[in-house]
């Protein structure tokens, strides 16, 4: 649909979401804890924080939770039945607070989950998500969407984006019909268009390399000294996996007590060394080099081979979180 | 600073060493591990109060071992860590050069493991006052509101295990969370899954713990697992009377006493 804009003021926001609440919705958004900033189920306005560049976790718990139920089991000497846990009703979540980077991440999320054979979980949870991002008016050296044809007022994947003005007051622009029919539901919370540019209350973030070279470079360097060299310090944990907005992988685990139980999708990083090891006892990523290369042709490489789209954003959680300062922007700039 | 990098470079050129494991510049304003393999390398070095992160955890990795006999720049919890993976049979006098760096920053360097015992007999480990106070009310919680308070504490977990990639006394090249035959603890991180792994962690490390908060630095979820490992430091010192790391002592929770005051264990 052609992008509606609006205006909105800042106690109107807070009407919004309690309109939300109100209609039963779970709402995830920013939340303070410490000196962090998380994606956290909240219910009362004022828990949300607008002081953040961008959370510590992402959103992609919204529709891939770090524990998801496949299916639970009984057995009886009869026969097995199957509970779908498909079937189950997935909650109406909203985002609130997503930055354009967050909500772009839902592109190359979906592809994944629908590349050969359509996540029925997955599309069942995406379906329910009502995408409210906020625009970004500042960034840090983290930050690097403009790189990857991302940008801090970029409206992919978002239903609506709020853009900040001078006055204190938000731009509203309507990007989908999920967003539309909020906006129709809240006639009176919106007023028509201001009169202020969105491009001056957004942040200026450079733009590094171009994703595009990238992928051309990376064809032919699987065989070259700077993954070792940038991953030296890299102690293969999970957490660049894990608070990244697109990695998706995970693994299947069966809990079984007795003649039932449940099997999970239970997320998985190639940052671990027990992710391609073999029964064998051979691993074909024995060294954290290795699995330091699987992560970035992964994202910058095969995924746009594949679906035109990279599997990375920009948004720089990777790099903040390692707890060695492994820089996904260093490793890349210095290819 | 000069007295670390002349000492590293020297190290490098005379081939006593082959890479020198150290601080230098890393993202924004933090510092990161580097890992200098010529003189001219340490030239990159560094040492602040932003150094925290514990280099020790390198001294075990197979990826830093292929590169040669190391030396490592050492500040007070990179040595307790160094100390103990020497009572453990990690390292000895042969395998590494410690370049040990004092509270004022200054070099301090080491004839053997033995010289950094004696060094740190006068610098013990000592729990600050407000973790003891949070512990001990932890403590005195009923058993079922201390239930309730960790399951919220470690909620946020999504078993990164960045706590146990970051500690270097988590060396094992197979962790029991990777055994599979039997399964031991739950994959998942719901709440049993996180208790478990917890748990099992803080375990492992009792005793043997040198309190560098290594763990709770690399938490990318900010999680206090701290107050585990000092709750479980604490324990040892007054059920066992030891406390920080020694060569001249078993593990506290793998040796046998013949003299030991629990009668069952006879």
């Amino acid at each position: 649909m052609q992008t509606e804009n609006h205006l909105i003021r800042k106690p109107s926001l807070e009407k919004l979401f309690n309109y939300l609440i109100g209609n039963g919705k779970t709402i995830y958004a920013p939340k303070a804890k410490g000196k962090l900033v998380f994606f956290d189920n909240v219910t009362d306005f004022g828990e949300v924080t607008e002081d953040y560049i961008v959370t510590t976790n992402s959103a992609k718990s919204v529709v891939f939770p770090r524990t998801e139920k496949v299916f639970s089991y009984k057995k009886s000497k009869e026969s097995t039945e199957i509970i779908d846990a498909a079937d189950n009703t997935y909650p109406d979540v909203v985002l609130w607070g997503s930055r354009p980077c967050d909500a772009a991440a839902f592109i190359p999320l979906n592809n994944t989950f629908n590349e050969d054979y359509p996540d029925i979980i997955f599309n069942k949870r995406s379906q329910k998500v009502l995408v409210l991002s906020f625009s970004c008016s500042y960034s840090d050296d983290y930050c690097f969407c403009t790189s990857v044809n991302g940008g801090p007022g970029n409206t992919t994947g978002s239903d609506i984006l709020f853009t900040r003005l001078s006055t204190g007051d938000y731009l509203a622009e309507v990007i989908t019909e999920k967003g539309k029919l909020l906006v129709t539901e809240n006639n009176s919370l919106f007023e028509p268009k201001p009169e202020e540019s969105k491009e001056q209350n957004l942040a200026l973030i450079k733009a590094y390399f171009n994703q595009e070279e990238i992928q051309t470079k990376l064809q032919n360097l699987f065989e070259n000294p700077v993954w070792d060299e940038k991953s030296r310090a890299c102690l293969g944990c999970g957490s660049c996996a894990y608070v990244c907005p697109v990695c998706s992988c995970f693994d299947i685990q069966d809990e079984a007590h007795g003649h039932k139980g449940t099997r999970l999708r239970c997320w998985d990083s190639c940052g671990f060394g027990l992710f391609t090891l073999h029964t064998s006892g051979h691993n074909p990523r024995e060294t954290q080099g290795a699995r330091w290369r699987q992560r970035i042709l992964h994202k910058f490489l095969y995924m746009p081979n594949k679906t035109k789209v990279a599997g990375c954003v920009g948004c720089g959680r990777c790099s903040r979180s390692c707890p060695a300062d492994i820089n996904i922007l260093d490793t890349v700039t210095s290819l | 600073m000069k007295e670390l990098i002349q000492k590293a470079a020297s190290l490098l050129e005379t081939n006593v060493v082959q890479v020198v494991i150290g601080y230098g510049k890393g993202s924004a304003d933090r510092t990161r591990a580097i890992f200098s393999t010529t003189a001219a390398d340490c030239e990159q070095l560094i040492f602040d109060s932003r150094c925290i992160q514990n280099l020790a955890v390198y001294l075990t990795k197979a990826e830093i071992k292929k590169m040669g006999k190391p030396a490592i720049v050492a500040p007070l919890p990179v040595l307790r860590s160094i100390l103990q993976l020497a009572a453990e049979n990690q390292i000895t006098d042969d395998s590494l050069v410690v370049l040990g760096v004092s509270p004022e920053s200054e070099l301090i360097e080491f004839e053997s493991l033995a010289a950094i015992e004696t060094y740190l007999a006068t610098k013990q480990i000592a729990i600050e006052e407000k973790y003891q106070t949070t512990i001990k009310a932890i403590k005195a919680m009923p058993v079922s509101e201390r239930f309730a308070y960790w399951v919220k504490e470690l909620e946020p977990c999504f078993k990164c295990y960045a706590c146990r990639a970051a500690c270097p006394l988590c060396y094992c090249t197979r962790c029991t969370v990777e055994n599979n035959q039997p399964q031991w603890i739950s994959v998942a991180s719901h709440s049993l899954g996180n208790l478990e792994w917890h748990i099992m962690r803080a375990m492992h490390l009792a005793g043997r713990c040198t309190d560098c908060e290594a763990c709770y630095n690399a938490c990318p979820m900010g999680i206090p697992i701290y107050l585990l490992t000092k709750s479980m430091l604490q324990d040892v010192s007054e059920n066992f009377g030891t406390y920080g790391p020694s060569l001249h002592r078993d593990n506290t929770l793998s040796s046998f006493n013949p003299d030991d005051k629990e009668s069952f264990i006879r």
